[in-house]
C-alpha cells in the first residue's frame, strides 16, 4: 500500500484490495482526520490504514468518534468522518448521526458489516445499521461490491457537504473489504435524484424587497443555516445596509457579532427579552436558514401574530413546515444574502429606503430595560453565569466554546459572548447530554491554532469524558469548564417551577464523586478547582496558561441558579418571564 | 380529509421501499394502497401511493420524499386528467344452485371467471375504486372467502408521460481530490 500512498488523483487500476480502495478513496475525498475505533468487521480497512497519510485518532467510545466528527466539522466546515465496525460499533453512531442530521452538520459514518453472505443470519455483531439509522441520515449505503466503494465514497462526501448538509453513512462489508479489487476514482457522480437548489428565483428576491422595504417593524431571524452557509460577511452587510434588528438563534450565535448595536441576542424559550418582544410585536420575519423551531416560536398559534414571513432556506421542506412563508425562497443563505443586498441598493439608490425609525427605537429599548442578568447567590457562593461571562472575556471571541445541553448550554449561549462564525458549537436540535467534550476534541483536531473550551455540565461530562483519555494521548489539548451544579441543573430548574419543588432523580452528588480533579490527574490531564468568585480569574488564567495537556476545571457553582428569560413549554411567547414571577412591560406607545 | 394519488419515480436500487415507507409512518401517515413496479426505463420503478390526508400535510411528505436521494420524481395524479386502475382477485361461495347468479354479476361488472370448484368461484375484475366497491358489495351476499388486491395504479391521460415532464437529470462533478 505505500506505494500508492496519497496517489488518490491517479485512478490507474491496479490490483487492490477493497480495504485498500477504501482508504485510497477516503484519501481521494480529502479526507485527513478520521475518529473511530477499530473491530472485527472493519478490520480490514485499519490495515492499509496504518500507511495512509490520514491521521487515524483512536477514540474511547464510538459516540465519541461521531460527536468529535461533528465537531471537527462544525469548527472547520469540512466534513467530519468516524469509522466504527459492525454492530455495537455501528449503534454506538447512533446519537451522533441523529445529532448531526438535526444540526445539518457534513458528516460521513463509515462502518463494517459482517460478511455478505452472512447478511440477515443474526451472525455475531450483525446489525442492520442502514435500516436503524435510515430517518436519521442524510443517505446511507451498503457495499456488498468492492468495485463500487470509490463511487460510494464519492457520492457520500458529494451529498454531506452540498445541499443541506447532514451525515451519511456508508455501510462495508467484510466480504467487500477482503476482495480483490481495482480503484476507479469517479469522474461523475450517479446521483440522478440529488439536486439541491442553491441559486434563489429572482422573482422571490424582488418579493421579499419589496415587504422588506413596506414593513415598519422588521427582524431578521438568523438561523443554523447563515452559519453552514459561511454568510456572516453577507449578513452584516445587509443588517447594516438596512438597519434592521437581529435576533440568531442557538444555532447562529456568532453569526453576527454580539457586541454589533443591532442585535437582539437569541430568541426562544431562554431567550433575551428583546428578541423574543422583536419577533412577536414584527410585522415582518426574514428567517434566514432558520426553521421556526417549537423551542423558538413557543405556542405556534399566538407566536409573532401581526407578521409576514420571507423564509430563505435551502431545504423547501423547512419553507412553511411549521410557519406560513408569505414569501418563500429557496437557495443558499449566503446567495439569498447577495442578491437582496444587490436589489436593495439599486432600491436605495432610487432613494427607495425601509422607515424603520420607531421600530429600532423600540427594540433598542426594550434591549436596554430588560438586558439579560443574573443574581449573585446570596451565601456568597458561585454564579454559573459569572463564570462564563469571564471566560468569555479572558478567553476571546477567537476560542471555539463547545457545550453539551442543559442549564450550562444556556448559560453559554447567553454570557460567553461570541464575535464570530463556528466559535459556538452545540447540540440544538437533538439535545444530546455528553456532546461537549468529545466535540471540543473534534474541534481542537480541526483547528489546532485555536483554544477551545468544553463548556460542560457534571451530568453531561459522566456520559462522554472517556475521551480526555484520547485528547491527553493524541496531544489534543482542550480544556474543559465543568458547571457543577450537582445536579441535572435543567430538570431540577423545571422541578422547582412546575413539580413543587420535589427534586425526583436529579441530584448527582457530583461535587462529592467523582473527584473530577483526581479524574482528570488520573486521564493525564490537569484538574483545577474554583469554589469562589474571587478565583475564577486566576484559575482561568492558569488554565489558560496550560497548553501541553488538556486541562479540567471543576468550577463547583451555586446549585440553585436558574435559566431566565423564559417561555414555559407549550406557553406563548407572550408571556416570557424575565426572572421567576417577573414578566416584562412593553410601552406599546413607542411603537 | 381526502384520497390523494401520488406516482413517485424511484432508482431502482435495494433500500428504496423501506425509506419511502418508513417517512410515510414518521409523519403519521397511513398508506391505503401501494403499489410498486419497473417502468419504460430500466433502473427506475414507479410507486403508485394512495393516501387519506389534508392537503397541507401531503405538501410537507412530498416536500419530504423529494429529498430521498433515490427519488427522481412526484407528481399527484388526480382523478380528472388521469386513469387509475386496480386488480382485484376474489373467491365466492356458489354451489350448483347460485353459480348462474354470480356468473349474472360478472357479466354485469365485465369480470371474469378465473377458477371453478365445486362450491366456490373464483374472478378477476379491474376498475377504478368505485367499480371494485360495487362489484364486491354485490358479491357480499354470496359469502366473500378470499379477497386480494393488487394496489391502484395510475396513469396520466393525453400524449405525455410523466418521467418527460421533469428537468433534465445533472449529473453533479465530484469533490476535488486532495492529491
Amino acid at each position: 500500500m505505500s506505494e500508492q500512498q496519497g496517489s488518490g488523483a491517479d485512478s490507474t487500476a491496479r490490483g487492490i484490495t477493497g480495504a485498500q480502495s477504501l482508504v485510497r478513496s477516503l484519501e481521494a475525498a480529502g479526507v485527513t482526520d478520521i475518529f473511530g475505533i477499530p473491530g472485527g468487521a472493519i478490520l480490514p480497512a485499519y490495515d492499509p490504514l496504518m500507511d495512509s497519510s490520514i491521521r487515524h485518532i483512536l477514540v474511547r467510545h464510538e459516540q465519541g468518534a461521531g460527536h468529535a466528527a461533528q465537531g471537527y466539522a462544525a469548527a472547520s466546515g469540512k466534513v467530519g468522518v468516524c469509522m466504527a465496525t459492525s454492530g455495537p460499533g455501528a449503534t454506538n453512531l447512533v446519537t451522533p448521526l441523529a445529532d448531526a442530521h438535526m444540526d445539518s452538520l457534513p458528516m460521513v459514518a463509515i462502518t463494517g458489516q459482517v460478511g455478505a453472505s452472512m447478511i440477515g443470519t443474526d451472525a455475531f455483531q450483525e446489525a442492520d445499521i442502514r435500516g436503524i439509522t435510515m430517518p436519521i441520515t442524510k443517505h446511507s449505503f451498503l457495499v456488498t461490491d468492492p468495485a463500487e466503494i470509490p463511487a460510494k465514497i464519492a457520492e457520500a462526501f458529494h451529498i454531506a457537504s452540498t445541499g443541506r448538509p447532514g451525515p451519511v453513512l456508508v455501510d462495508v462489508t467484510k466480504s467487500a473489504l477482503q476482495a480483490d479489487t481495482t480503484f476507479h476514482w469517479p469522474t461523475e457522480l450517479n446521483l440522478p435524484g440529488y439536486r439541491p437548489v442553491t441559486r434563489p428565483h429572482a422573482k422571490q428576491i424582488r418579493e421579499a424587497a419589496r415587504l422588506m422595504l413596506e414593513s415598519r417593524k422588521p427582524v431578521l431571524y438568523v438561523g443554523g443555516g447563515t452559519i453552514r452557509s459561511g454568510a456572516s460577511k453577507e449578513l452584516l452587510v445587509l443588517a447594516e445596509l438596512t438597519g434592521i434588528p437581529v435576533i440568531t438563534t442557538l444555532m447562529a450565535r456568532g453569526a453576527l457579532p454580539d457586541s454589533h448595536p443591532q442585535h437582539l441576542g437569541m430568541p426562544g424559550m431562554h431567550g433575551t427579552v428583546a428578541a423574543v418582544a422583536a419577533l412577536q410585536k414584527s410585522d415582518l420575519i426574514i428567517s434566514l436558514g432558520a426553521r421556526f423551531d417549537d423551542r423558538v416560536t413557543g405556542n405556534l398559534d399566538s407566536f409573532a401574530p401581526g407578521a409576514k414571513v420571507i423564509h430563505a432556506d435551502i431545504d423547501p421542506a423547512e419553507i412553511g413546515k411549521n410557519r406560513f412563508a408569505d414569501v418563500p425562497i429557496v437557495g443558499d443563505v449566503r446567495e439569498v444574502l447577495v442578491d437582496l443586498i444587490t436589489t436593495l441598493r439599486t432600491e436605495q439608490e432610487a432613494g427607495n429606503t425601509g422607515d424603520y425609525e420607531g421600530w429600532v427605537a423600540f427594540c433598542a429599548g426594550v434591549k436596554k430595560k430588560y438586558p439579560l442578568g443574573y443574581d449573585l447567590p446570596a451565601d456568597g457562593g458561585l454564579a454559573p453565569q459569572y463564570v462564563l461571562e469571564r471566560l468569555g472575556v479572558l478567553s476571546g471571541p477567537d476560542t471555539i466554546y463547545t457545550a453539551g445541553v442543559g442549564q450550562h448550554q444556556m448559560w453559554a449561549a447567553h454570557f460567553v459572548g461570541y464575535e464570530r462564525p463556528n466559535t459556538w458549537i452545540n447540540s440544538g436540535g437533538l439535545g444530546t447530554m455528553g456532546f461537549s467534550v468529545p466535540a471540543a476534541m473534534g474541534a481542537k483536531v480541526a483547528m489546532p491554532d485555536q483554544t477551545v473550551w468544553s463548556v460542560d455540565g457534571d451530568g453531561c461530562f459522566q456520559m462522554t469524558n472517556q475521551e480526555l483519555a484520547t485528547c491527553a494521548i493524541n496531544n489534543i489539548p482542550i480544556k474543559v469548564a465543568i458547571i457543577n451544579n450537582e445536579s441535572l441543573g435543567m430538570v431540577r430548574q423545571w422541578q422547582t417551577l412546575f413539580y413543587n419543588s420535589r427534586y425526583s432523580n436529579t441530584d448527582l452528588h457530583s461535587k462529592r464523586i467523582p473527584d473530577f480533579v483526581k479524574l482528570a490527574d488520573a486521564y493525564g490531564c490537569v484538574g483545577l478547582a474554583c469554589d469562589s468568585p474571587d478565583d475564577v480569574d486566576a484559575t482561568i488564567q492558569k488554565a489558560m496558561e496550560i497548553n501541553d495537556v488538556p486541562v479540567v476545571v471543576d468550577f463547583r457553582v451555586h446549585r440553585d441558579a436558574m435559566v431566565w428569560p423564559m417561555v414555559a413549554a407549550g406557553t406563548s411567547n407572550d408571556d416570557i418571564k424575565y426572572a421567576r414571577d417577573l414578566a416584562p412591560q412593553f410601552d406599546e406607545d413607542d411603537l | 380529509m381526502a384520497k390523494h394519488t401520488l406516482s413517485v419515480l424511484v432508482e431502482d436500487k435495494p433500500g428504496v421501499l423501506a425509506r419511502i415507507s418508513a417517512l410515510f409512518s414518521r409523519r403519521g401517515f397511513n398508506i391505503e394502497s401501494l403499489a410498486v413496479g419497473p417502468t419504460e426505463h430500466d433502473e427506475i420503478s414507479r410507486m403508485t401511493i394512495v393516501v387519506n390526508v389534508e392537503s397541507s400535510p401531503l405538501e410537507q411528505v412530498t416536500k419530504q420524499l423529494n429529498k430521498l436521494v433515490e427519488v427522481l420524481k412526484i407528481v399527484e395524479l388526480d382523478s380528472g386528467s388521469s386513469v387509475h386502475r386496480e386488480l382485484v382477485l376474489v373467491k365466492v361461495g356458489a354451489t350448483a344452485e347460485n353459480r348462474g347468479e354470480v356468473l349474472d354479476v360478472v357479466q354485469l361488472f365485465r369480470a371474469k371467471v378465473i377458477d371453478v370448484a365445486s362450491d366456490a368461484i373464483t374472478m378477476q375484475i379491474v376498475g377504478n375504486d368505485g367499480k371494485i366497491a360495487d362489484f364486491l358489495r354485490v358479491l357480499e351476499p354470496f359469502g366473500i372467502r378470499e379477497l386480494v388486491q393488487s394496489g391502484m395504479v395510475a396513469i396520466g391521460r393525453g400524449p405525455r408521460s410523466i418521467s418527460e415532464r421533469g428537468k433534465p437529470v445533472a449529473v453533479p462533478v465530484p469533490p476535488a481530490a486532495n492529491a
